[in-house]
């Protein structure tokens, strides 16, 4: 019984870009595990010999059988046959299953390395990688590709070496048996396969066609469930419907062919085993009769043509499917090898939390997200300790953009970002976060309970503290209502709203205690009632701290000491709200819009 | 599983039984090739044998293998017509069921459970056809004609072959018992690291804020760990299954000649050669019968995923849509886009409490209705009632008199023009997006949407993109921004030339700039249509002719800005949260 899995290895129509480079990488990558490998290897090779001699055994037997069927069969001959043989399935056993053992062990090992580097990888990367790729990317290479690598490794290394050993070893005892035969066995085999390649290139289409059409059919499902309500109101049942027929046909078309073909596969290999056989008898028996060969050539033939045809399907097969082994490996790796944050353990300086005074200058800063298009176009500034800060501007204008500099999410392209003088560029990524508390517009909570989520990685926080964050946004008592209280766990199906959410991000930042913060749109998702208790709260967080603040609702923002106006990446007024009002320009016009009366 | 097998088409059935038909022929040529191999064999062991003789038989053999391999080919593929044809019309079914479906099922189920129903579980029950009709008609048969064949020829080696069967049944057993329950703990570990990547990636500026990478990485490592000693269990367990299978089938062979041999000694001169010819006959049969008998236990270890996934596919087909259609398709009065909603309360079917509790209001034609209240104050639920996303609890919901459960509802989707909070566009043109779907009036020409993208602010960037109005939409609009994404839903609502607009909080993602142009504009263009609109800006409905005050579920104040500025306390602390003190 060969490993029968891979019925559907012929349904992977990934192609990797450069087969031989990735399997090298993929060596290379299991370096450590070569020795074990190799072991593994040499003894699916011996299981393999035993495999080929067994049946030879086999024979004897059958030949000891006929030969004394009349007269008495030699039975200590069939005994000593017999122990000799079970001793070969033996070993055979434990050699095989030894080598599964192995095999199992290296590829969850290695799969295990692979899954751990991607996501300290993903710590790594810039967050400019981020805006390229999408989350279901790069989740997919975790687990898809990894799984993919670890899977075909599993069962085609194995597998390709018994099955090569055992090709080249049928080869060779039948061309030491007789030359005629093995000819006749090799061109028959090599008849069926050129006609099972045929079938099987002419597939390929259907294959990459059922592919492209599951896509298909995916994408237009999930646009037509996710926007049922709009599909229903605007009547539009009928026209997402007829979409949906023609992707559903040309999937049923597609998958109907790709399945026949694939299954096209064992009863031809099945065929060709059989189209051998008789062409062995034949020409065999032709040999016998005129006394080239004895009877035993043709028996132990028999059983070679079997051992020749099967493992070049098993060589197909296992090629096939380290291509798509290739091609996942070709993803990790990409992403393994994508550019890293430079390096900061030459950074000496470092700015200690507790001393830090809270001034920040920006020095004529330039940064585009891309190359071509700029986003912030010089902008300079002047904040003192403890000043607040508010950013405001139309959608697009960059103000997100003035804080991923600033916490130096992204580097900028020119200019300068100096705290209490010391330019930015000065320090690690670490300290610089160190530095700062942020609450951004999405909540961001993880799977753990609400303790966890609010310590968030700083263990010097103690319980009560926690729970005096939580009073103070006024989420203490909504907590004590659940079953675990502050043990809850939060997870998808929460009963948590979106802005009791927010609330929690707020009462982790709140536990935090640095010179700076940064507050963008903080209170977007919190109803402005709510937004009033956090704002008393936020407004005893930012005393004595140097705040910025991005908001939408300008209300939030009129006791600021300094307001920024930003537009297409320059700042077009600055101060505070009472002289931006009456300078009567940008802002004021913001401003008014609020109250402006639609109707004429 | 099997609720599900009604669903086979005429045609299918029909495939179904000529499958039966193939594979009772298809194994019984298959199981017709070792005779002749016997044949030739003995033939070719034999001196003097004619060459003719040995062709003939060879032919032979080669016709059976042909016939074989041109009837496993037809079986291959009625196998796949039925399977591919099932899986069309379920996957149809369910499409269709969720499209009768009300928000109210959509949300029990969650978009995100229904896009896999429809896609992975049919998958699922299609391996399961396809597999099963080619393995779970053929291991019987080829069980019951191997047994047939080999019947009566030595009860010796019938115990050796049972003896094998017993083995391989054992060990399966154990396997399905050690290592099945592990495969779905394995989902859920799996499920428990694409988690945990997801929540890296998607917080993944928190993260470096806290300076957590290394916090995240030990809980990464926690679920690698866990996930990899699961596989590796599992794994190392079904390493045994094939070096145990094929050590199996080697020893019955090995056993039925070692054994024949004693039993040919022993034998009477006459009975030899019969016992002979049975041993060898035994031999390449009994491989067979063990070989079924896999099967068939491999068909136990995919029916429980197949199952499960039936069972999902029957809960959606199973569930009817509480929203029925109404009966009325015409206008029964000359009134347009008056909507009352009287005594309206409303909660979700399981729910304890009222999400809107006697809510009463009027608007009459051309009037703007706005909501405004805290995040949960029922505001959306409360106009969702109009296109009956939901169907009111209590009370009623009327449109120019008549309510809208009586209404059919297309007739009823034809008076509205619905924007939803999060814009919804759809894979096409910009064309094709703002012509979406069917109005009274069929489909609008180009002027109409270009005039429908001018008010609702989109002209700009539209005629901005490389192809205009041709421009193609991504996949749920994702190449482009959010309020251009709004801006075109809501041009979308204007084509359709509608008498009830519903914006439901659409104008948050457009700047206040934009959002005051845009109303301005469409409040020239729809002034005889009645609007209603949910915002969290007060500036966004000032203005409104009704400004309707939610609180917890409750109407807490109905009347105008002005009006509620002095008589609605909850009024006037969103707007001195907005606007500071001093504005009221």
């Amino acid at each position: 019984m060969k490993k029968n899995k891979r019925k559907n290895a012929v349904s992977n129509e990934e192609k990797p870009k450069d087969f031989k480079v990735a399997i090298q990488k993929l060596l290379k990558y299991n370096k450590s595990y070569v020795s074990l490998i190799i072991i593994a290897l040499i003894l699916s090779m011996i299981s393999s010999i035993l495999a080929i001699i067994g049946p030879d055994k086999l024979k004897d037997m059958t030949n000891v059988i006929t030969k004394g069927l009349l007269t008495g069969i030699d039975t200590d001959k069939i005994k000593s046959i017999g122990i000799v043989l079970i001793c070969f399935y033996a070993a055979s056993l434990i050699f095989n299953y030894i080598q599964g053992l192995i095999m199992a062990i290296v590829t969850n090992k290695f799969s295990k390395n692979m899954r751990r580097e991607i996501s300290i990888k993903i710590n790594k990367l810039p967050l400019a990688y981020f805006d390229k790729t999408t989350i279901g990317d790069i989740l997919s290479r975790v687990t898809n590709d990894v799984d993919t690598i670890g899977q075909t490794l599993n069962d085609s290394i194995g597998s390709l070496v018994s099955s090569i050993t055992m090709f080249l070893g049928s080869l060779f005892m039948m061309f030491y048996t007789n030359w005629i035969l093995a000819i006749t066995a090799i061109v028959s085999t090599i008849i069926g396969f050129v006609l099972m390649a045929t079938i099987l290139s002419r597939s390929q289409k259907y294959f990459s066609n059922l592919q492209k059409e599951i896509g298909n059919m995916n994408g237009h499902i999930e646009e037509v469930y996710s926007g049922h309500n709009v599909v229903k109101v605007y009547n539009a049942k009928k026209e997402v419907d007829e979409e949906f027929d023609l992707i559903n046909e040309r999937l049923f078309i597609n998958g109907k062919k790709s399945q026949f073909y694939s299954g096209l596969m064992p009863p031809l290999m099945g065929f060709i085993g059989n189209f051998g056989y008789v062409a062995v008898c034949v020409v065999g028996a032709l040999l016998t009769m005129n006394n080239v060969i004895s009877f035993g050539v043709i028996v132990a033939f028999m059983i070679y043509i079997r051992l020749f045809s099967q493992p070049l399907t098993n060589i197909a097969q296992c090629l096939n499917e380290l291509q798509s082994t290739a091609a996942a490996s070709e993803r990790v790796f990409e992403f393994l090898e994508a550019p890293e944050m430079a390096d900061e353990s030459n950074k000496k300086i470092i700015l200690n939390k507790a001393s830090v005074k809270g001034n920040i200058e920006f020095k004529n800063i330039k940064f585009g997200y891309t190359k071509d298009k700029e986003i912030i176009k010089g902008f300079s500034s002047k904040i003192k300790a403890g000043e607040k800060v508010a950013i405001v501007g139309p959608t697009g204008a960059g103000k997100t953009t003035i804080v991923n500099l600033l916490m130096r999410f992204y580097e900028i392209d020119s200019g300068d970002i100096l705290i209490d003088g010391i330019s930015t560029k000065e320090l690690t990524r670490d300290n610089i976060h160190n530095l700062f508390t942020m609450v951004l517009q999405d909540t961001w909570l993880f799977e753990g309970s609400i303790k966890e989520n609010i310590r968030y990685n700083q263990d010097s926080v103690t319980d009560d503290e926690i729970i005096n964050a939580c009073k103070v946004v006024g989420l203490d008592h909504f907590i004590r209502t659940l079953p675990k209280g502050y043990d809850t766990i939060l997870n998808d199906v929460d009963s948590l709203s979106a802005g009791q959410k927010q609330l929690l991000t707020i009462a982790r930042c709140m536990v935090l205690n640095t010179p700076f913060l940064i507050l963008d749109e903080a209170t977007s998702n919190v109803d402005t009632r709510t937004e009033i208790l956090v704002q008393e709260a936020m407004d005893k967080l930012t005393k004595g701290r140097t705040s910025f603040i991005i908001a939408h609702r300008l209300s939030t923002i009129k006791n600021a000491d300094l307001i920024l106006v930003l537009k297409d990446g320059n700042i077009i007024e600055q101060g505070n709200h009472k002289t931006l009002l009456e300078k009567n320009g940008f802002y004021a016009e913001l401003y008014n819009s609020q109250f402006e009366n639609a109707c004429e | 599983m099997f609720k599900l097998a009604k669903k086979l088409t005429k045609k299918d059935v029909l495939f179904f039984l000529f499958s039966i038909v193939f594979i009772v022929l298809n194994v019984w040529l298959e199981l017709k090739i070792p005779d002749y191999m016997s044949e030739i064999t003995v033939l070719v062991q034999t001196e003097g044998s004619l060459m003719s003789d040995i062709l003939k038989e060879g032919i032979f053999m080669l016709l059976c293998a042909l016939g074989s391999l041109a009837t496993a080919v037809v079986v291959g593929y009625l196998a796949a017509h039925i399977g591919s044809s099932y899986a069309k019309t379920l996957r149809k079914s369910i499409f269709n069921k969720v499209g009768e479906f009300s928000a109210a099922e959509i949300k029990s189920f969650s978009t995100s459970s229904l896009i896999t129903r429809t896609t992975n579980d049919i998958r699922q029950v299609r391996m399961f056809i396809v597999m099963g009709i080619q393995m779970l008609i053929k291991a019987p048969i080829m069980a019951i004609i191997a047994l047939s064949k080999i019947a009566n020829k030595g009860i010796e080696f019938s115990i050796i072959t049972a003896v094998g069967v017993v083995i391989v049944l054992i060990l399966i057993t154990i396997l399905i018992i050690v290592v099945l329950p592990k495969f779905k703990i394995i989902q859920t570990l799996t499920d428990n690291l694409n988690r945990i990547t997801r929540e890296n990636l998607t917080g993944i500026r928190v993260v470096r804020a806290y300076n957590a990478e290394e916090y995240q990485n030990a809980r990464f490592e926690k679920a690698n760990s866990e996930l990899t000693e699961t596989n590796l269990f599992t794994q190392k367990a079904m390493a045994i299954m094939s070096p145990v299978m094929s050590t199996i089938m080697s020893s019955v062979s090995l056993a039925i000649y070692w054994v024949g041999t004693y039993l040919i000694n022993e034998a009477a001169m006459l009975d030899k050669i019969e016992i002979f010819s049975n041993m060898v006959v035994f031999s390449s049969y009994a491989i067979q019968v063990i070989m079924s008998f896999m099967m068939l236990v491999i068909l136990f270890i995919i029916y429980p995923r197949a199952s499960v996934s039936a069972k999902r596919i029957n809960e959606v087909l199973e569930t009817e849509p509480m929203i029925k259609d109404g009966q009325i398709a015409s206008d029964t009065t000359k009134l347009k886009g008056v909507v009352e909603f009287k005594n309206v309360s409303f909660k979700y079917p399981d729910a304890e409490d009222y999400i809107l509790k006697d809510i009463s209001f009027k608007a009459n034609q051309g009037e703007t209705v706005a909501f405004i209240g805290t995040t949960g104050s029922g505001k959306s639920t409360l106009i969702n009632l109009i296109p009956r996303f939901y169907d009111a609890t209590d009370g009623e919901v009327l449109i120019d008199g008549v309510n809208v459960r009586e209404m059919n509802l297309e007739y009823l989707n034809n008076k509205i023009g619905y924007v939803s909070q999060k814009a919804i566009l759809f894979k096409g043109s910009i064309k094709e997006n703002i012509s979406f779907g069917v109005s009274k009036k069929g489909k609008p020409a180009l002027k109409k949407i270009k005039e429908a993208i001018k008010i609702a602010q989109g002209e700009d960037f539209v005629l901005n993109m490389p192809e205009k109005y041709n421009s193609e939409i991504a996949q749920s609009g994702t190449n482009i921004s959010g309020g251009q994404k709004q801006r075109l839903s809501i041009a979308r609502a204007i084509a359709r030339e509608p008498e009830i607009y519903i914006f439901d909080d659409a104008f948050s993602a457009l700047d206040y700039k934009t959002d005051y142009n845009l109303r301005k504009e469409l409040n020239k263009y729809t002034k005889d249509a009645t609007k209603f609109i949910v915002a969290q800006r007060i500036g966004t409905i000032k203005d409104a002719d009704k400004i309707v005050v939610l609180d917890s579920g409750k109407c807490v104040g109905i009347g105008t800005h002005e009006e509620l500025l002095k008589n609605c306390r909850v009024y006037q602390e969103i707007v001195s949260s907005q606007f500071g003190k001093e504005a009221i």
